[in-house]
């Protein structure tokens, strides 16, 4: 079919360079014209540019993401919507989703990080969820930079702003911190919310006649472009971009989310979308594509922050909170009396038409119009070229086991107190209090207590486990087995607080896909993940890609997010990390090998990322899952924490510490591996393996055994004047408890306190 | 009893204050809007934690001009029960409920954590049924929690036994390092002259489960339930 819209007066002609400068490539361009049978007007251009960035078409990673299993009796909605949404019994279910604002973070902490908050939340309560609970996973360079430093106080404190005035509590997360990610912070963010079955409602735009309106916050200029700034490198003069970055306003945030549930649970809508990234133009776009139909909208009929905002501004703008509703014909003014009730605005700018075209118009004038829902599909798809690194390749064979200690290793406390000081393990409280983690009151096990946070379900005996997890050195070093790792351990964090894993979504942080070796690392990441998830049944049921994060300098470490989520059927199951009760035994679930290669160890130790990552098997990460489960909801274990970054050095005296207020001491000997080096015996990254502190120490042992895992008594929970004592052979070393938790809970905080003196310089600079 | 909750629009713990009532003491409990003007017959008010309006100009500087808030302090002026928990601790003040200020914390940082206090009087509505002296452990979760005020007026709220909590370590003293915001004389509550309008800081209604790692919030609404019994 032919297409027809004007041009407005005033706008500037249809170059190729005009075209390049949207990112549109010739290719792309010619699909367009061919498209439409004639020129794209500007506004058309400004449309495509959107909808056709990678950040809203997936069109490098869609065939790839493909392969990733979606399916389980339990998952009532897939990859495709707002937010995926999985049934946990009881008529209940949860909706979740994890999404970056990486690029936005890197030039504008504070704001990037709080509407990437924003967002998030409004995926969520789009789908008829009240929002329960909040993560993060943050990657950053080194802290030992200022501008690192700057970072992280913004984004902590953008994030803290935002969830602690709508209102959720934020109750876990991840945090790493490596010179990979110096100058391209990753910011992501999970929410999960609750529902019961019957209130899911879907994104689909449906039946012609309907109104189309716009909800909540007026549309002004901010953040023009942000998608398309979303999926390009970051370069120097990225910082002249940064007014496409958006304000966010959480009060706002709450009266929308308010007014939404009521709405939805009204009966006078059929659908609801986010006006996120592309605003106004993906949300119409993708709704009409769902529901095949066509739609009109009428830009001056937009409820707008300033005079004279032309068409192409008021679809591209990315203001923060606003809302894109489908109404039931008819029921324009009881729309209109909800939204006022939390006094916001809703405006009718469209309507659900029976013709196949997707049509913009500023008053009678129609200044674009695309055929049936093509905008969406026509995208072109990319399978780019996929091939190794040779630098991967030389990293990951590189000998790790011939580096040579450092004389101070002899004295293995040495090298455990250097580890708990390193930020990535370090404890995080100095970020999360300033996150209100028990609003909502049903935080059971909130951050830096358990290895995922617990949350109960009102109403039910029910709870649901959260966390994220990504080690995205073990990704570099081996995409496949980082992406499996990445998963596993996401699955074992959550197991270890009593909760079945049950889901996944997934925040895919990579370089440009152009190149190669990012493009394989993509690829063979993705097939990981894949892979643990069909072992460990946790379908992937939503996300988003962030590609382009990389400066001059190189891209990010691959990093493959995962946010997981568990079901308890019993909130008083909930187990944490730390030891409880002195003369408990200790066992290890699982067993050590001679694996140092990608750890934590290698890196802040040796400054060398290196070496093959630990492998996985998912057979037996399974089993593991089995029997912590089965051994958890008998009732015989105390405490459960899984090694990871670290090893098993770092977990036992995590254990020990963790809890500042009630400290533990342990005595372990790891005689029983006489053939490792102490150094893989204390800090290596075997995977599959969990600290048990149990009261019965035959139970969980024949529980574990019947799961064909291997189970093994290191030692006994002592007071914690005892200190830690590890013996290995005929050397036994003890640590003061102080000495250990000093470094864990205070590298941190004295990290960060150099920070303050510096504020007033690096602002500048930022 | 009858608890009236007041939403205003920025509220995050009305329902939290709601439920505590409803599930805990099993009392009745009904939220007000911040439109109305409506007490709808409550014996007690609670007005609850949350950014009531936003809070981008002072934390709770608009909710005092809201028509609910004329009844509230209609119904505190007769006597009757207000308990303000963080923002609502703040609106309190704000409207002249209760003496002092709440400025940004002296970290200037946002404070989410449990915290200590140390009941310094049982002569209040909410704390009747406690021991002064007695510990209670509940967390706090709050950017501008500093009370703050002129020397009189401490001088004042000490004399006159208008300081409920204060943050204290684990052995009990009103130490520095057990003061989360910066608070004057480590004040974490404080009340009117008549102990019938007390304002608070930490959210005992988030203490009130072992499942959720406290039960020490209960006592003081155990001290409510008494007050409007008695």
């Amino acid at each position: 079919m032919t297409t027809h819209a004007t041009p407005r007066p005033g706008d500037p002609a249809i170059t190729p360079a005009l075209v390049a400068e949207h990112g549109i490539t010739p290719d792309e361009y010619d699909r367009v014209v061919a498209m439409l049978g004639r020129t794209p007007t500007l506004t058309e251009i400004g449309i495509i540019s959107a909808l056709w960035s990678e950040h809203c078409s997936y069109k490098h990673s869609r065939p790839v993401l493909k392969t990733l299993p979606t399916q389980a009796p339990w998952v009532l909605q897939g990859p495709g919507e707002n937010a995926g949404v999985i049934a946990i019994g009881d008529g209940l279910a949860v909706a979740f989703k994890i999404e970056s604002h990486n690029h936005p973070s890197a030039v504008e902490p504070y704001q990037g990080a709080a509407t990437g908050v924003g967002g998030i939340l409004r995926d969520v309560f789009t789908m008829g969820a009240r929002p329960i609970a909040m993560l993060n996973s943050l990657r950053f360079g080194s802290l030992d930079t200022p501008r690192v430093r700057y970072l992280v106080a913004g984004v902590v404190k953008g994030i803290g702003d935002y969830g602690n005035c709508v209102g959720i509590p934020t109750v876990a997360g991840d945090v790493m911190f490596d010179a990979a990610y110096e100058g391209n912070p990753l910011v992501n963010a999970m929410c999960v919310g609750l529902l019961r079955e019957e209130e899911l409602i879907r994104a689909k735009a449906e039946g012609v006649g309907n109104p189309i309106i716009a909800v909540g916050a007026r549309t002004g200029r901010d953040g023009i472009h942000g998608a398309s700034f979303a999926s390009e490198d970051l370069s120097a003069e990225t910082e002249a971009k940064r007014p496409r970055v958006q304000v966010g306003d959480p009060f706002t945030e709450k009266l929308l989310l308010e007014a939404s549930l009521e709405l939805i649970r009204s009966g006078h809508i059929v659908a609801i979308q986010d006006m996120g990234a592309a605003g106004l133009t993906s949300s119409s776009a993708e709704m009409a594509e769902r529901g095949d139909v066509g739609v009109t909208i009428d830009t001056m009929k937009v409820p707008v922050r300033e005079a004279g905002m032309t068409p192409y501004e008021i679809l591209l703008s990315e203001s923060q909170e606003r809302m894109l509703v489908v109404a039931t014909r008819g029921r324009e003014a009881e729309v209109k009396a909800i939204l006022a009730k939390w006094d916001l605005v809703a405006e009718v700018i469209g309507e659900v038409i029976a013709e196949p075209v997707y049509r913009v118009t500023e008053g009678d004038r129609v200044v674009a119009e695309f055929p049936g829902t093509r905008l969406v599909t026509d995208c072109p798809q990319y399978h780019p070229e996929a091939r190794e690194s040779d630098a991967a390749i030389e990293r990951r064979t590189r000998d790790v086991a011939a580096i040579a200690e450092q004389p101070e290793e002899a004295d293995p406390i040495w090298t455990l107190t250097r580890l708990l000081e390193a930020p990535t393990i370090a404890s995080k409280r100095w970020i999360h209090r300033q996150y209100d983690s028990t609003v909502r009151t049903s935080t059971v096990a909130g951050p830096g207590h358990a290895d995922a946070a617990v949350i109960r379900i009102r109403g039910t005996r029910k709870a649901i486990a959260v966390k994220t997890d990504c080690n995205g050195r073990y990704v570099y070093l081996d995409p496949r087995v980082g992406g499996r790792i990445a998963v596993a351990e996401a699955a074992r964090n959550v197991a270890c607080t009593g909760a079945t894993p049950r889901a996944i979504t997934n925040c895919l942080n990579f370089g440009n896909p152009k190149k190669p070796e990012v493009f394989f690392q993509f690829r063979e990441a993705v097939y990981g993940m894949g892979d643990a998830c069909r072992a460990l049944e946790t379908p992937v049921t939503g996300g988003n890609v962030s590609l382009y994060n990389e400066n001059p300098q190189g891209a990010v470490y691959p990093t493959p997010t995962i946010g997981m989520v568990g079901v308890l059927d019993d909130a008083a199951h909930a187990t944490r990390m730390t030891f409880t009760t002195p003369g408990d035994a200790i066992l290890l679930l699982g067993e050590p090998r001679e694996e140092l290669g990608g750890s934590e160890y290698l890196a802040w130790i040796h400054g060398t990322v290196a070496g093959a990552p630990p492998a996985c098997d998912l057979d037996a990460e399974k089993a593991l899952i089995d029997a912590i489960l089965e051994a958890i909801r008998a009732g015989h274990v105390r405490s459960a924490h899984d090694c990871s970054e670290g090893g098993l050095g770092v977990a036992l005296a995590e254990s020990c510490i963790a809890d500042e207020t009630h400290p533990l001491g342990a005595e372990v000997d790891l005689s029983a591996w006489p053939a490792l080096s102490r150094r893989a015996l204390l800090f290596g990254e075997t995977q599959g393996r969990i600290i048990v502190s149990t009261s019965d120490a035959d139970a969980v042992t024949a529980i574990a055994t019947r799961h064909g895992v291997p189970v093994y008594r290191i030692g006994t929970v002592r007071l914690a004047t005892d200190g830690l004592t590890v013996q290995v052979g005929a050397s036994r070393w003890t640590a003061p408890l102080a000495t250990l938790a000093d470094a864990y809970h205070g590298a941190i905080p004295r990290a960060m306190s150099r920070a303050a003196a510096e504020t007033v310089g690096t602002e500048g600079v930022a | 009893m009858k608890v009236g909750v007041v939403s205003f629009p920025g509220s995050n713990c009305d329902e939290d204050a709601l439920l505590a009532i409803v599930e805990r003491l099993h009392e009745s409990a009904v939220l007000l809007w911040h439109k109305d003007h409506d007490l709808q017959g409550a014996d007690v008010v609670i007005l609850p934690g949350g950014f009531s309006y936003g809070d981008y100009l002072r934390s709770g500087a608009i909710a005092r001009f809201s028509p609910i808030m004329q009844e509230v302090v209609a119904h505190a002026r007769r006597g009757g029960p207000v308990i303000g928990f963080c923002n609502g601790f703040q609106i309190a003040c704000e409207a002249g409920l209760l003496p002092g200020a709440l400025l940004r914390n002296v970290s200037l940082q946002f404070r989410s954590m449990p915290v200590t206090l140390r009941v310094e009087t049982s002569q209040t509505v909410f704390t009747n049924a406690a021991t002064a002296g007695a510990r209670l452990t509940m967390p706090i979760a709050h950017g501008d929690g500093r009370f703050t005020a002129d020397a009189d007026t401490l001088t004042r709220l000490e004399s006159e036994g208008q300081v409920v909590f204060r943050y204290v370590n684990a052995a009990g003293e009103p130490t520095e390092a057990a003061n989360p915001n910066g608070s004057m004389r480590n004040i974490a509550g404080v009340c009117n002259p008549g102990g019938t309008v007390v304002g608070m800081m930490p959210h005992p209604e988030r203490a009130l489960e072992p499942l959720l790692g406290s039960t020490d919030g209960l006592v003081l609404f155990e001290s409510l339930l008494a007050s409007v019994k008695a």
